[in-house]
């Protein structure tokens, strides 16, 4: 789960890392307002998205006129961003971040995260701070600081004079440099208590009165771990989210739309991403990744239409059954059931493979539904982008 | 002859008594595997399906000698689950259970470094050896006797790759889920070393999919170290970077993890690497010369 740069300042400042004085902003009244208890040389209005880029598509705005803060706000909010990472429909801009500004002296990187490979967690760190840091790694990998942390004993002081040195801090700063070392154990402490997956802070930095300062924040949740935080979880912002994948959530159901024209429904993470595959070697592009799960029953294949009709760009269904412990004739009357709920206009291509399939298969081609039935994969993956096409 | 597992491996299974646990023992049992003893705390005494029930690991393994523990138990108390196991002197741990916080995880990584023991999971469906035994979730029946070594990061994919190993009557020796996890305790690498010993084992097929470089990993391995014929599918070809494909593991991040560099590393191994998971068993056997 991610949340936005306002909560993850919030969080920093709980956990004793150095934020600009900022709050969240919804209406120029308030900005107003804000602006006048601020009362700072610079002021900066950030657009709150879950996305990176919004420098450079106009996402943010610096005044040093607090009668301008109100404009900038009425500006913002309402706006769509196109980003990078937003994809071509852009993000609408709902709330913002007014925060002072800093004088920088130095931009700097630091984030943490688990090393897959290890088990452990790393800093990584870069004096090319404000940069992309994959843009960096690639670039300039001698830039790039990593210092791995043991979870037997957590941070040590040590583990921050290596990053230190490594970055050539006293250089840059000697008077922040054990302010540095103690702010990455504070980081660190929030990325285990908090159970993070990611924290990142570009750019950290060293301001011209020899203060350290995060100027912007990313955090990111591990999904699995919510359970153990409920101030977290308030922090959700939906209208970050695609509303077909909240039914799905809602619906135990995995789904992530995509933007090809075949919907697909699998059992199985790893066969609903070979059955995207596959649609494409067939020639068409998927138009989800959907797991029904394990525990496929006749509610959830109701659900996975329901969502999977939803999206307009859907011209076809390929649904692919691997039953194992899920029985293939429960899967047949499940789909049986959820077709005489559910309209299905689009062709319809199931395959059936596993416990039952024979029998399952029977169920389907004697239901008097319009669909096609397959054994394997490939017949399947073909037949569907062959009706489709004959749709389109 | 095959890995990990055999008829002789004495099974504990934990959360033996919850909706799964109990499902799947009984699975398991009817597969012929000896599994020999439950876990689930306070209910000491009972019996699923003539399995013993005991509270404590300790107990089981003492009791009952079991070597090996099947984990049932829900996420929220899984890293304790784990680590009680390791503690009680089992010497394979095979972890069904999905959705355990990578930082719990990561604890249990550390934990058990330096010890005796092997972690297979979390996040998967477990490890069979054809006709001797099924330790997790998988469908029995579609397994046949044979000659190549399956492991994945994935559950259903792998059954669908089995499916045609059988079909094709090439059939299995062992097969391995070693989880979706990003932090899981036993990687692709030590599989596969295990693989190469077996002298059963006559090809091995390797199914990966996107996120992390567990797949460039064994690609350096193989180079250096399989001389048996590996068979790869990559799933994600198709994913988008950014976004997590159901498995916790399986997402492009930074750019990294991308299946067509996973793909490029195996294929310079030396690895047939099929773009299309239906030819999976056609390849196997061909680079069988069957």
């Amino acid at each position: 789960m991610n949340v936005h740069e306002f909560q993850a300042k919030q969080l920093f400042g709980q956990f004793g890392v150095p934020v600009p004085r900022g709050r969240e902003i919804t209406s120029p009244e308030a900005g107003a307002a804000w602006a006048a208890e601020l009362n700072t040389p610079v002021f900066v209005v950030k657009a709150q998205i879950h996305a990176g880029g919004r420098g450079k598509a106009g996402g943010v705005k610096i005044t040093k006129d607090k009668a301008a803060v109100p404009g900038l706000v009425k500006e913002l909010i309402g706006k769509t961003l196109v980003t990078h990472q937003t994809g071509p429909k852009g993000r609408e801009v709902r709330r913002l971040l007014v925060e002072e500004g800093a004088a920088i002296a130095k931009e700097l990187y630091v984030s943490l995260l688990v090393d897959r490979d290890s088990g452990w967690p790393v800093f990584i760190a870069s004096t090319e701070g404000g940069m992309e840091i994959e843009i960096v790694a690639a670039n300039t990998p001698e830039k790039i600081i990593r210092e791995a942390i043991d979870p037997a004993v957590g941070f040590q002081s040590y583990n921050g004079r290596n990053i230190a040195f490594a970055l050539g801090l006293p250089a840059i700063e000697p008077a922040v440099v054990n302010p540095f070392i103690q702010m990455l154990g504070n980081l660190y402490r929030l990325f285990m208590e908090k159970n993070a997956a990611m924290v990142e802070i570009n750019p950290l930095v060293v301001t011209s009165d020899k203060k350290l300062i995060a100027l912007d924040g990313k955090v990111s949740f591990d999904d699995n771990a919510l359970f153990r935080h409920a101030d977290v979880q308030q922090m959700r912002d939906l209208n970050e989210e695609d509303p077909l994948e909240i039914e799905a959530g809602e619906n135990n159901l995995n789904y992530i739309k995509l933007d090809g024209n075949i919907g697909c429904m699998v059992n199985g993470a790893g066969l609903a991403m070979a059955t995207m595959d596959v649609i494409k070697l067939a020639g068409s592009e998927p138009a989800n990744f959907l797991d029904v799960g394990g525990g496929a029953t006749k509610e959830t294949v109701a659900a996975g239409f329901r969502i999977l009709l939803k999206d307009p760009n859907v011209k076809g269904i390929f649904i692919n059954i691997f039953g194992g412990i899920v029985r293939c004739e429960r899967i047949a009357h499940g789909v049986i059931e959820a077709a005489k709920e559910v309209k299905i206009n689009v062709p319809l291509v199931v395959r059936l493979q596993g416990t039952n399939a024979d029998e399952g298969r029977k169920l389907l081609a004697e239901s008097g539904l319009k669909l096609e039935v397959a054994n394997d994969l490939w017949e399947a993956a073909q037949k569907i982008v062959k009706l489709t096409g004959k749709a389109a | 002859m095959s890995i990990l597992v055999n008829k002789h491996t004495r099974v504990v299974v934990q959360g033996i008594t919850g909706k799964e646990g109990s499902f799947h023992a009984t699975q398991c049992k009817a597969y012929g595997t000896q599994v020999v003893a439950g876990v689930t705390p306070g209910k000491a005494g009972q019996e699923v399906e003539g399995i013993p029930v005991f509270n404590t690991v300790r107990d089981a393994v003492k009791k009952a000698q079991c070597d090996t523990s099947l984990i049932f138990v829900p996420p929220p108390f899984c890293a304790d689950a784990i680590l009680e196991a390791a503690e009680a002197g089992v010497k394979l741990i095979i972890c069904i259970t999905e959705g355990i916080p990578v930082n719990d995880m990561v604890k249990v990584k550390r934990a058990l470094r330096g010890k005796d023991v092997r972690l297979i999971g979390p996040n998967c469906p477990g490890v069979i050896t054809v006709d001797e035994a099924k330790i997790g979730i998988m469908p029995g029946f579609i397994h046949k006797k044979g000659v190549v070594g399956v492991v994945s990061r994935s559950g259903t994919l792998t059954y669908e790759a089995v499916h045609q190993l059988s079909t094709l009557g090439l059939g299995e020796t062992t097969c391995v889920g070693i989880g979706g996890d990003p932090v899981n305790g036993t990687g692709f690498v030590d599989i596969l070393a295990l693989f190469e010993k077996d002298p059963e084992t006559q090809a091995i097929v390797m199914i990966g999919e996107i996120g992390g470089d567990a797949e460039e990993k064994a690609a350096e391995f193989i180079k250096k170290n399989v001389k048996k014929p590996v068979v790869s599918f990559i799933a994600g070809i198709t994913a988008p970077p950014g976004r997590r494909m159901g498995h916790a593991g399986a997402i492009i991040s930074g750019g990294k993890g991308t299946a067509t560099e996973k793909m490029k590393a195996l294929e310079a191994a030396g690895v047939r690497v099929c773009s299309n998971p239906a030819e999976l068993g056609a390849t196997v056997k061909l680079a069988l010369g069957r």
